[in-house]
């Protein structure tokens, strides 16, 4: 699959991202009726165009986490969202890998450019997680990963003197893949997700659904979201961090119908009704990707790319960086770490996780 | 009820000749013994076929589903499937259900033991050993019924088959798996089948069962062994013999619903937006395969080889084991005790009994001349304060009340004859006492013990 879309899909995607930009204007023109207490048209509605161009030519970066047992699909379906071969996979195509005895964390970076706009995209994959016997405190090393991301970029923070643009390699989006079992989560999904739905914005995502019935997919998706809530987990979008009571009712909509998103990912194309669709061919049918009727990847890639994608990477910033640095802070006495009391230089990032402030 | 091959081939020749003309002649070679197998059928009908499934493997992958379209009962009408939170600390069970299947004037009597909490927890090292001891409680529990004394109603709650449902989500055999597979591989026939196989593709389905058929071969893991079929048999049952071993592990949808696809005849199956899975399709999956397998052609053999592999294999090791020294706490541990009248110890055999029971006689006696002082049976030795009751030479106790008056209690206090009775703990806490001080122990040079040697070396250096 070739980087980049044809360019037929480009402006629909820039038009959702952005209002329709006003055509600039040559010289500022006078609107024809207006009520407010303007005495003319100032133009400072065009800081909109002014920032797109900007975020054109500096591009922005997006890291993105995928968690979950092997074989739930994870590779294929960063490659499905991101319709690129990013995945480890696409590095090394080696299907017969060895699951690895602990927890491995591999971030690979690509450039992909869509309409003018340069995302630098990191996929952090975990392979190794809960796929032994024993995977007590296997989110330990995930934990440690994120922490240490903070870390470095508080590092980059603090400095004197300053990078004009700190690179960013803060986890913003985490995928957590739950296994079909059409019964209910996993204790390790439970643990892995009370752990870290403090410190990284965790997207449930259920892998595979191609295994379950309409019936018992909705089902399924009403004991998770119950189970989530009656162990207090929260996962983006958080209800404490809707702004206003737009935000609310969106993510209200978003939380208690579509989510956990039941996904299906292929990267084969295949012909249906004269059209070529991403999907999978079974004795039985033909499961097309981005059909709603048959799976919500469709939903997941307009949640995660087209709509919430700077609220993801805002989310991060505001609020789990700052509660990292606020913890890190407090815990050298207020003073930014590596300056200790009299310039004494402060141990480094605790080898455990930082207990995360409630 | 084994089934006879002498007879059955010569009841044949028999009764080709009976297609004769003659008669006379045919009713003097005739002696009759061909209604055999019939006599055999009748009997067994009439006593019924029992069977023992266990379903084993990680919980949601279509394990009751599947039992259910098997034998077309809802065997888990009542059941109750924990949440998450309380599966965190849920350990292994094993829970039996029975059911009793009637076809044809046939009746089956099917027990199933299913394994809820395997591979659920966070830690699900040794989650399998539960499932080990109870295959192998059964085992003991056959053996001590076949050495009993009332052998007419042997109940067969043995292990006959252990469906081992592996995930279609994952890459081939789990950690997990291996392990579960290498602790019952060589007490119980397994058959691996691949779960929810509707989750894939048929190219993946292939790979999948090639590298589980690989695995399964480098951890040098048993499966049940379908027999060869025998040279008669027609072409036909041969080509679907051979199909059907090709097929393992089987990877199957099971459904207990019935779907109309779109007009055409009901099948049972499972109803997508994109298609519907029929689950007696062969070109869908592999329950007709699965089914034809368990239920139709191999259901008595699965218990022959039960009865004359692993069970036998079991028998061994128990006895060979038995055999060795250490066997009286072995015996024991098994709660099997020669006291019960009731019960005939292991081994059965008269002749081997009699000598087990010689082996042991010598063995005590050689333990005693080997440590006299150790003799529990010595009445002397027991009751050193009776024996001489002017010497203060019984053993050091600490026994709360004692330590005030020692001297006076020692007649009466249990625990001073118990330690004076075993001797190498009365010397060891002599030793450890000594060194504690003159209140807590006898007075060194009163003990005049003569087994006490390391007492008086210890005095007199004092």
């Amino acid at each position: 699959m070739s980087k980049g879309l044809p360019e037929t899909r480009t402006d629909a995607a820039m038009s959702e991202l952005v209002p329709e930009p006003r055509p600039k204007p040559a010289v500022p023109m006078k609107p024809v009726s207006i009520n407010s207490n303007l005495l003319g048209y100032i133009g400072i509605d065009t800081i909109i165009e002014q920032m797109r161009k900007k975020t054109m030519k500096t591009g922005f970066d997006f890291n993105i986490m995928v968690v979950g047992q092997s074989g739930l699909g994870k590779s294929t379906l960063v490659n499905t969202l991101f319709k690129s071969q990013v995945s480890r996979k696409a590095s090394s195509w080696n299907r017969e890998e060895k699951i690895p005895k602990t927890v491995e964390i591999k971030a690979i970076g690509h450039v992909i450019e869509e309409g003018g706009v340069k995302m630098k995209l990191t996929v952090i994959d975990t392979p190794g997680f809960g796929d032994q016997i024993n995977n007590e405190n296997c989110w330990e090393p995930i934990e440690k990963y994120i922490n240490e991301q903070y870390e470095k970029f508080l590092k980059e923070e603090v400095n004197i003197a300053r990078k004009k643009r700190i690179p960013d390699t803060r986890v913003h989006c985490c995928l957590y893949f739950i296994s079909p079992t059409g019964h209910s989560l996993r204790p390790l999904d439970l643990e892995f997700m009370k752990h870290l739905s403090k410190v990284v914005n965790i997207v449930p995502v259920i892998a595979k659904a191609d295994t379950m019935t309409l019936e018992e997919k909705s089902e399924f998706k009403q004991r998770v979201r119950k189970e989530l809530e009656v162990n207090g987990i929260e996962f983006y979008p958080q209800k404490e961090f809707d702004e206003d009571l737009e935000d609310k009712t969106e993510n209200d909509k978003i939380r208690q119908e579509s989510m956990p998103f039941a996904v299906v990912g292929s990267d084969k194309e295949y012909q249906v009704n004269g059209k070529r669709v991403l999907g999978r061919k079974t004795p039985w049918g033909i499961i097309e990707v981005e059909n709603l009727n048959h799976c919500e990847f469709a939903l997941l890639r307009d949640f995660v790319i087209r709509t919430h994608l700077q609220d993801l990477k805002e989310v991060t910033h505001n609020i789990h960086y700052e509660t990292y640095r606020a913890k890190r802070l407090n815990d050298n006495g207020g003073l930014p770490p590596g300056e200790g009391l009299l310039g004494t230089v402060l141990p480094p990032v605790p080898a455990t996780p930082c207990p995360t402030a409630e | 009820m084994w089934t006879m091959e002498g007879p059955v081939k010569d009841a044949e020749k028999i009764s080709q000749k009976r297609k004769s003309p003659l008669k006379d002649e045919e009713d003097k070679e005739y002696v009759g013994f061909a209604a055999l197998p019939n006599q055999l059928h009748r009997k067994s009908v009439k006593k019924g076929f029992d069977f023992t499934l266990m379903v084993a493997g990680e919980s949601g992958l279509g394990k009751s589903t599947l039992v259910n379209s098997l034998f077309l009962t809802n065997l888990y009408a009542d059941r109750q499937l924990p949440e998450a939170s309380a599966r965190l600390t849920q350990t292994l069970t094993i829970e039996r259900r029975g059911v009793e299947i009637e076809e044809g004037g046939i009746k089956v009597k099917l027990t199933l033991v299913d394994t809820p909490g395997f591979g659920d927890s966070v830690d699900c090292s040794d989650c399998w050993l539960p499932v080990v001891r109870f295959i192998e409680e059964q085992f003991e529990q056959y053996l001590r019924d076949e050495s009993g004394l009332n052998r007419k109603n042997i109940q067969d709650s043995r292990v006959h088959c252990c469906l081992y449902f592996i995930s279609p989500f994952g890459r081939g055999l789990r950690p997990l798996d291996v392990a579960f597979l290498r602790a019952v591989h060589e007490k119980v026939n397994i058959i691996p089948v691949i779960g929810k196989a509707d989750a894939l593709m048929p190219k993946e389905t292939q790979a999948l069962k090639q590298k589980i058929r690989d695995q399964l071969k480098e951890e040098e893991i048993n499966i049940y062994q379908f027999p060869d079929c025998d040279s008669d048999e027609d072409e036909d049952f041969k080509r679907q013999d051979a199909e059907m071993k090709e097929s393992i592990p089987f990877a199957v949808v099971g459904s207990c619903e019935v779907v109309r696809d779109g007009g055409t005849r009901p099948v049972r199956g499972r109803h997508y937006s994109w298609g519907t899975v029929e689950v007696e399709n062969p070109h869908h999956c592999d329950f007709l395969n699965l089914r034809r397998m368990l239920v139709q052609t191999h259901l008595q053999d699965l218990k022959e080889v039960t009865h004359d592999l692993l069970y036998e294999g079991y028998r061994a090791r128990c006895l060979q084991s038995l055999a060795r020294p250490g066997a009286r706490d072995r015996a024991s541990r098994s709660k099997l005790s020669r006291q019960s009248a009731t019960e005939i110890p292991l081994p059965m055999l008269p002749l081997a009994d009699t000598e087990k029971l010689i082996r042991e006689k010598d063995e005590e006696v050689s333990k005693r001349l080997a440590s006299p002082h150790q003799g529990p049976q010595s009445p002397l030795k027991s009751l050193p304060g009776l024996a001489r009751p002017h010497r203060r030479n019984h053993a050091p106790h600490s026994c709360a009340a004692c330590k005030r008056c020692w001297r006076r209690c020692r007649r009466k206090c249990s625990r001073a004859r118990l330690r004076a009775s075993s001797r190498t703990r009365s010397e060891a806490l002599a030793g450890a006492l000594l060194h504690l001080g003159p209140a807590y122990g006898p007075s060194p040079v009163q003990s005049r013990n003569p087994r006490l040697p390391s007492a008086e070396s210890r005095s007199s250096s004092r």
